[in-house]
């Protein structure tokens, strides 16, 4: 008897159906020799400094792929209510997604309740979300915001663990970074020193660490509104693309020239019905 | 007096009558599909996830229910749990997707978006029960 017709309906979420087909395919393959493709990592340097009126985040903007550079202009810092924004390390499709989840649900509660959402109302629903997946989802994030309360700054790892702490820095390149936050953090510093800071720190996390590099976004939030300054610093070692490349007309000289006149010598037209 | 339709008016879902794990449509194996069946596949989970996924709203629920019973007394999880099982009676036929507004509020479901409501949505699903076997199915009379 055939049983095509009694259907179990999807569980929605994620679907394991494959992850034995998988494993058994991975070292599979031509003799082990090519491997599954591997996702898109930010191997990155990202750093928040909370100062006196708000929080300033920084983050570099470069997107390897093993050894190549797949995005130079990436966006590592991401929107995820009025007041708050987030950084993200780690594999850039976790972060996008996590963050775009955890903005829906913050701009759910803002409509339902007419309020801005707090920054540890956001830390926690990240939070839980993570916990659940046991870190399989592998999302570094620095959430910093403005609230009724102050300026915040959370980090949050990727399997659940979260801190609230006055200056951070995640990704490849955060021991750099970390030194130089180290060295010159004050609390309750004000935002032009703050700005420079996060500055420096992202600097040196990109002259020192292989993934980090290209351009320094800043992010600085404060009770008034946000500035996004994308980019706060550009690299010096850019690539000049001029995107066009014809050549002017007398460029390569004209030797000889010879002009061969076609003649018409029958002509039917078939007209087409087009209906 | 149809005794077999009336009890089984009562399930909540229709669930697969499979011979084997390995089992596709037609009731044999398919490897192809499935893979080369062995025991260590059927008994163990091929992702470290699978089963707390698979448990993770239930699990949630008897944590809460627990949490409940001990704060508040014997009386609120049982309003609850009433409520939770008649609003999930309210289910259209086997064979179209039912929308679970009640349940969704209940639950909360409504104010919060997630990984289930984006991946693998069953409004969405390509595949679809042949409408008079699931009802029959249902009914008993298969």
């Amino acid at each position: 008897m055939a049983l095509s017709y009694i259907l179990e309906t999807p569980c929605p979420g994620f679907n394991f159906e494959n992850s034995t087909r998988n494993t058994v395919l991975d070292g599979l393959l031509s003799g082990g020799k090519s491997k599954t493709p591997s996702p898109l990592k930010t191997g990155t340097t990202i750093a928040g400094v909370v100062c006196e009126g708000g929080v300033v985040l920084g983050a570099d903007t470069r997107a390897t792929s093993s050894e190549v550079v797949a995005d130079k202009m990436c966006a590592k810092i991401h929107y995820i209510a009025p007041n708050i924004y987030c950084c993200g390390a780690g594999t850039a499709a976790d972060t996008e997604k996590t963050t775009e989840l955890l903005a829906s649900n913050l701009s759910i509660f803002s409509l339902n309740s007419g309020r801005n959402p707090r920054v540890v109302m956001a830390a926690q629903i990240v939070q839980d979300m993570l916990f659940r997946y046991h870190g399989q989802i592998g999302a570094n994030l620095i959430l910093g915001g403005v609230d009724c309360a102050g300026g915040h700054l959370y980090t949050i790892g990727p399997y659940g663990d979260m801190d609230k702490v006055p200056y951070l820095a995640m990704g490849s390149g955060d021991l750099a970074a970390m030194a130089i936050l180290e060295d010159g953090f004050k609390p309750n510093m004000e935002l032009e020193s703050a700005k420079k800071l996060v500055r420096d720190a992202i600097h040196s996390g990109i002259m020192s660490d292989l993934g980090s590099g290209n351009n320094v976004d800043i992010c600085v939030i404060t009770r008034q509104g946000v500035d996004y300054i994308r980019p706060y610093e550009e690299s010096v070692y850019k690539d000049k693309r001029y995107r066009r490349y014809k050549y002017k007309a007398g460029t390569s000289a004209v030797l000889t020239e010879r002009v061969i006149p076609l003649e018409v010598v029958e002509e039917t037209v078939q007209s087409m019905d087009t209906a | 007096m149809n005794t077999r339709g009336l009890r089984s008016q009562l399930k909540d879902s229709v669930p697969v009558a499979g011979l084997c794990t390995q089992a596709g449509s037609y009731g044999v194996q398919d490897p192809l599909r499935k893979g080369f069946s062995s025991v260590k596949n059927e008994l163990l989970p091929s992702h470290p996830l699978e089963l707390s996924e698979k448990n993770f709203h239930l699990n949630q629920d008897k944590m809460n229910f627990s949490t409940l019973r001990n704060i508040q007394g014997l009386h609120a999880p049982l309003k609850l749990q009433m409520e939770y099982r008649a609003t999930r009676q309210i289910q259209r036929l086997p064979f179209l997707q039912s929308s679970n507004i009640a349940l969704d509020t209940l639950r909360g479901n409504d104010e919060s978006i997630g990984f289930e409501d984006v991946l693998n949505d069953p409004a969405q699903s390509e595949v679809m029960g042949d409408p008079h076997m699931m009802m029959e199915y249902k009914l008993g009379l298969l």
